[in-house]
């Protein structure tokens, strides 16, 4: 089932070190924001593999919005 | 003597450096990017010029924008502030080539106090004590192994070209070394450009105490006395007073002479603050800020001295305005920062619109605030909202009065770190003036 990853704060996107396909594990970095000066990441919710990445570095991204889904 | 200062800067401290801009008589212009178009820091100044978008990389943190705006604007001279470009000394060499005087240190000082494994050679070398560590960054995580096994774990890894917190590592056995080496010099890289690292004792309930001191272009070093700063979190101070409670007068005395002996050892000139970490061991020099710290209006308060005025004068090639004897510590003065914060998701940033903004005023209170009613707190900087000041007769009334001011305080729009702020002010260890660095990510002050 695909499931779609949801930024949990308000931010812009600073990384991206996950690409379509890549696998991943409970808690693993999908994108990082930046905030207020702080890197935060997007953790994936569950095992799985990257299915799209939504957004691109430098985006603004708000609390709630789909960052990317996984499969 | 200077005319006209630009404010390279934005939010509290822009306001209050053009505060002591009409405290001195000069003219003050503002720099702003699209998302502070009505920022009141543009409304405070004679002029205020547009730098670039919302990103600080394109506006706040661009040298050619500000140097071009200074020009157009007319100004003679640069406040950097804290933060942003206060502490790039490319960007202090540009004014200086731009003729604009930079209100600040040498840009020499500036570079050799920015890299951090030299500024402890520098220390070191006039007999400042320092962290048992690797002079030098180490070349690996093999190098790394060696040095924390000579001094012993815990060991923290710092980038050396760092600052902030960025690039730092705690390694509490050889076994995590590998995993934190990797973390530390990719940050550091991704921060700094920089991957160097280095490595140093770990001290484990440690006190920051730091000292403020300021030099003219004569070679006149003073002190102004000494702040405690321990109650951090993520490397970021929130609690902030002076004097130091609780502190060994010999160890004050040993602080305060070696921050005297390590500015004049680099010839530094302007406002600056060492930072020491004291144990009951003795104390040893961190870092040195080259700049106005964000807490500098707790010196103020308790020295009656206005920093930013002497900063302008001595900058304008005027001579200290103080000799060390008339510098002397009345009363106290604690300082929080009002964050924008949400406890609640363990210190989140939490941008928005500030919908209500109250702010206590009373007798022995000040407050520094870079937000008013209807601000929009945006994620592109720092989440600092307003500090508040409170000053007693003794630390027990400055106390006092804090508790009552955050009481107080009423910020709706955002979540902020006010309850932490109002469990510190109430909580009895310290009430008692008990305080070290790791209180408040151990949970000392949960609710």
């Amino acid at each position: 089932m695909p499931e779609e990853i949801k930024a949990h704060i308000t931010g812009v996107v600073f990384q991206i070190p996950t690409k379509p396909g890549d696998k991943v594990g409970a808690g693993d970095p999908v994108i990082v924001l930046e905030s207020m000066k702080m890197e935060i990441p997007v953790e994936a919710p569950r095992a799985g593999s990257v299915k799209e990445i939504r957004v691109r570095e430098g985006q603004t991204v708000q609390e709630g919005e789909t960052v990317a889904v996984l499969e | 003597m200077l005319r006209t200062v630009l404010v390279a800067n934005r939010g509290e401290i822009a306001r209050r450096i053009v505060r002591g801009c009409r405290a001195r008589g000069l003219g003050a212009v503002a720099v702003y990017s699209e998302a502070d178009r009505d920022a009141p820091h543009v409304k405070d100044a004679d002029r205020a010029i547009a730098i670039g978008p919302a990103p600080a990389r394109e506006s706040y943190l661009d040298i050619e924008r500000i140097i071009a705006a200074a020009r157009e604007s007319g100004a003679d001279a640069v406040h950097p502030g804290y933060g942003f470009l206060s502490e790039n000394w490319r960007f202090a060499e540009a004014c200086a080539r731009a003729g604009l005087t930079f209100i600040g240190p040498s840009p020499e000082a500036i570079r050799a106090m920015g890299d951090k494994t030299e500024a402890r050679r520098r220390m070191a070398a006039v007999g400042v004590p320092i962290v048992p560590g690797s002079p030098d960054p180490v070349a690996d995580a093999a190098a790394a192994a060696r040095v924390a096994a000579g001094i012993g774990y815990p060991v923290i890894l710092k980038a050396a070209a760092g600052g902030g917190g960025i690039g730092m590592a705690k390694v509490t056995k050889e076994s995590e070394l590998a995993a934190a080496w990797a973390t530390a010099t990719r940050r550091a890289q991704a921060a700094f450009g920089r991957a160097e690292v280095y490595v140093e004792r770990y001290v484990e309930r440690g006190r920051h105490v730091e000292v403020q001191v300021f030099g003219d272009a004569k070679g006149a070093v003073v002190h102004m006395h000494e702040r405690e700063c321990s109650l951090q979190r993520r490397h970021q101070k929130l609690v902030e007073e002076s004097p130091a409670p609780n502190l060994d007068a010999a160890v004050k005395r040993g602080l305060t002479e070696a921050a005297v002996a390590g500015a004049r050892a680099i010839g530094y000139t302007n406002a600056g603050t060492l930072e020491f970490l004291v144990d009951e061991r003795g104390f040893y020099f961190l870092e040195m800020n080259t700049r106005l710290q964000v807490e500098h209006p707790v010196t103020e308060e308790v020295t009656g001295l206005d920093l930013v005025a002497a900063q302008l004068d001595v900058a304008g090639g005027a001579a200290l305005p103080w000799t060390q004897d008339a510098i002397r510590q009345r009363g106290a003065a604690v300082e929080v920062r009002v964050y924008a914060e949400d406890p609640a998701k363990n210190f989140l940033p939490s941008p928005g619109t500030i919908t209500r903004l109250g702010l206590p005023r009373g007798e022995g209170l000040r407050i520094e605030s870079g937000v008013v009613e209807g601000s929009v707190v945006s994620v592109h900087y720092d989440p600092l909202l307003f500090k508040l000041i409170a000053t007693g007769a003794d630390r027990a009334q400055a106390v006092a009065r804090l508790a009552g001011a955050l009481e107080a305080c009423e910020v709706e729009g955002v979540k902020t770190t006010l309850p932490l702020l109002r469990r510190i002010a109430a909580h009895p260890d310290f009430r008692r003036g008990v305080v070290d660095t790791q209180m408040v990510e151990q949970g000392a002050f949960n609710a």
